[in-house]
């Protein structure tokens, strides 16, 4: 499990190692040709930020290799705002006092409806842990109905047992995903105070979890801001390059949440800048050039526009981040806010300016049938 | 001109098959497979529309006279899932014909030789036209043959790396030892490396992502045809043997003449 290699790690030294690479040991990495975790740090620290152009055009072109001059399109259905957990930066946490919300099967139906009207194949169905509203019963109930208007089903919802993962893959789950938040152990237990995702350890080891039920995607990431973004990145490099080899038969990606604001949140701890954004994005893919690379509408109009040629594979369009948003309750509260409201047509037409094909199916039923 | 090849029973007059993936736009796609002058193209399952009715746009764009489509399967990952692949791709595309891609790797997405040769025997006596995308393995390929598939897709180098063709000495093997026709998939990110694959006998080479990411994918399938062609001609016209060294004086057997 990952928490054993983790705990041979220490929070402070990581920082102070990021914190003390040199211009030279960034050049050194941008021009090997396969990188270490050492390099990753080294093009995340602060001294690589005057090598970001030459890092821009090396990422583009290892993109475009790998991925070709594609960008994938999908979207998430927000099924349940019900949370047990208080979580300090989010509209759902339990201590908010929003009105609680679970879509019938009637509603997902709504849903999907408009959905599908954007053109949408891929979708990533999102809850909030309410484990017995929105547990297993819950997903196996819904998940048949929803599945086949999708080529591609992923989830983000509250951590679960490898058996439940081996159910949700023989229903035709295709991804995971599932963020640590924070790497740092305590400050991770003092914004999770109460309800299951307080357990550090047992969030840590999902994703080998994931893996071991041979899901076919798994998605990590942490939520930039809450502690320092260089040192909470490279640990989930040490994450992704552990879970790699253990794994083999699964893909990986990354998402960049950044920490917004949302109704009575959390300040950031460490703002990570739009330039520091891209100078992530970048050592990513240098770092692992066939890591997806996510990309949420938390992001702006315009620098969601330029960021396509930069590394990222995937992006969200006209996105709701409430149970109901597209069609059943548009009005209630959102997890967090839309900073690009465009909708998926006009986010394809950017796509295709900027010289990309939109991809909107690019998983097939037929590929995971037993 | 150039010999014609034959895979199964359909005669090709290119010898520059390729893929559909990876290009800007599907106006660019057509153009450029239309300019390569290939008769083969493979197509993903993965992204094509096949349910609810609905055209698939992508296979719009590939409605040409001379251009016969070649499902492949990849995104599977054992014998069982590419066997279902493969009877969904022939009846959404009304053809036989099947590019076998079975990498549970999503890395590299290096060939399974266990499960492709599984897959490869089962759906050869399910009638298809099989055509297995495999590692530059002389024996594996020589089992492939043996179980029906109707030509060998050996690899020049991890797919979409550009390497060129980095197992050349086993590719020599295979080429040397076939009855099928061999075509080199995977890896051929230049002209030269194409036409190099097809100077060494190859019958035919897959080309896609060196194409869909050129600057100008139009001008690179051209190369590619050239190239394609150049390697071709050079092979039928019978190339010299490489010297590796001098052979203008014969140093250690000179002392018989003067004997």
């Amino acid at each position: 499990m990952f928490s054993e290699y983790f705990n041979q790690f220490d929070w402070d030294k990581e920082y102070h190692s990021i914190y003390t690479k040199t211009i030279q040991e960034a050049e050194t990495a941008l021009f090997k040709s396969h990188r270490t975790i050492e390099d990753f740090k080294a093009l995340i620290s602060p001294a690589a930020m005057p090598l970001l152009e030459q890092m821009a055009e090396m990422s583009h072109v290892e993109t475009q290799k790998r991925f070709g001059k594609t960008i994938q399109l999908y979207a998430p259905l927000y099924l349940s705002n019900e949370c047990q957990n208080i979580c300090t930066y989010c509209g759902f946490s339990l201590d908010n006092q929003i009105p609680r919300k679970t879509l019938t099967a009637l509603e997902i139906l709504q849903e999907i409806a408009v959905l599908k009207e954007m053109g949408y194949q891929h979708v990533l169905l999102v809850t909030g842990e309410a484990q017995h509203r929105v547990g297993m019963d819950y997903f196996t109930q819904m998940l048949p109905l929803i599945k086949k208007h999708f080529a591609q089903v992923a989830m983000e919802v509250q951590p679960l047992e490898r058996m439940d993962y081996e159910t949700l893959h023989d229903m035709g789950v295709h991804a995971i995903l599932v963020y640590q938040e924070t790497y740092h152990r305590e400050h991770y237990k003092s914004h999770h105070p109460r309800g299951k995702k307080a357990n550090f350890t047992y969030r840590l080891e999902t994703p080998d979890r994931i893996g071991q039920a041979g899901i076919h995607k798994i998605g990590l990431g942490a939520l930039l801001g809450l502690d320092d973004w260089r040192t909470d990145s490279a640990f989930t490099a040490r994450h992704l390059q552990y879970l790699e080899k253990r794994y083999w038969q699964s893909k990986f990606s990354i998402s960049f949440p950044r920490l917004r604001p949302h109704s009575g949140g959390t300040v950031p701890k460490s703002i990570i800048t739009d330039r520091e954004l891209v100078q992530l994005i970048c050592a990513w893919r240098l770092f692992n050039n066939d890591v997806e690379l996510s990309m949420s509408t938390r992001e702006c109009e315009s620098f969601r526009d330029h960021i396509i040629k930069l590394g990222i594979t995937s992006i969200s369009a006209g996105s709701k981040t409430n149970p109901g948003g597209y069609a059943v309750a548009p009005e209630s509260l959102e997890q967090f806010e839309i900073d690009d409201n465009r909708t998926p047509q006009e986010i394809a037409a950017v796509i295709q300016q900027a010289g990309y094909d939109p991809v909107w199916k690019d998983w097939d039923e037929a590929l995971q049938t037993h | 001109m150039i010999q014609a090849l034959k895979i199964a029973d359909k005669i090709f007059s290119s010898r520059l098959f390729t893929g559909t993936g990876k290009f800007g736009s599907i106006a660019v796609m057509e153009e450029s497979l239309l300019i390569s002058g290939s008769e083969l193209v493979t197509v993903a399952l993965r992204r094509m529309e096949h349910q609810h009715g609905k055209p698939d746009n992508l296979l719009q764009h590939l409605d040409h006279p001379q251009i016969h489509l070649l499902p492949n399967t990849s995104g599977v990952r054992t014998a069982n899932e590419a066997i279902y692949a493969a009877q969904l791709a022939r009846e959404a595309l009304e053809t036989n014909w099947l590019k076998l891609e079975i990498h549970p790797d999503p890395k590299y997405l290096m060939p399974d030789p266990i499960e492709t040769l599984k897959a490869a025997e089962t759906l050869v006596k399910m009638g298809f036209i099989v055509l297995p995308y495999c590692s530059a393995d002389p024996v594996l390929c020589k089992h492939l043959e043996q179980v029906g598939v109707a030509a060998v897709m050996p690899l020049g180098a991890p797919i979409g790396s550009n390497q060129g063709l980095q197992t050349s000495s086993m590719l020599e093997i295979i080429i040397q030892q076939a009855t099928v026709p061999v075509v080199v998939d995977a890896g051929i990110g230049a002209p030269s490396h194409a036409a190099q694959a097809m100077e060494m006998g190859a019958d035919a080479v897959l080309v896609n992502t060196a194409i869909a990411t050129a600057h100008q994918p139009q001008t690179m399938a051209l190369a590619f045809k050239n190239a394609v062609e150049a390697g071709r001609m050079a092979y039928e016209a019978g190339l010299g043997p490489t010297q590796h060294h001098a052979s203008a004086s014969s140093p250690l057997t000179s002392f018989l003449s003067s004997l």
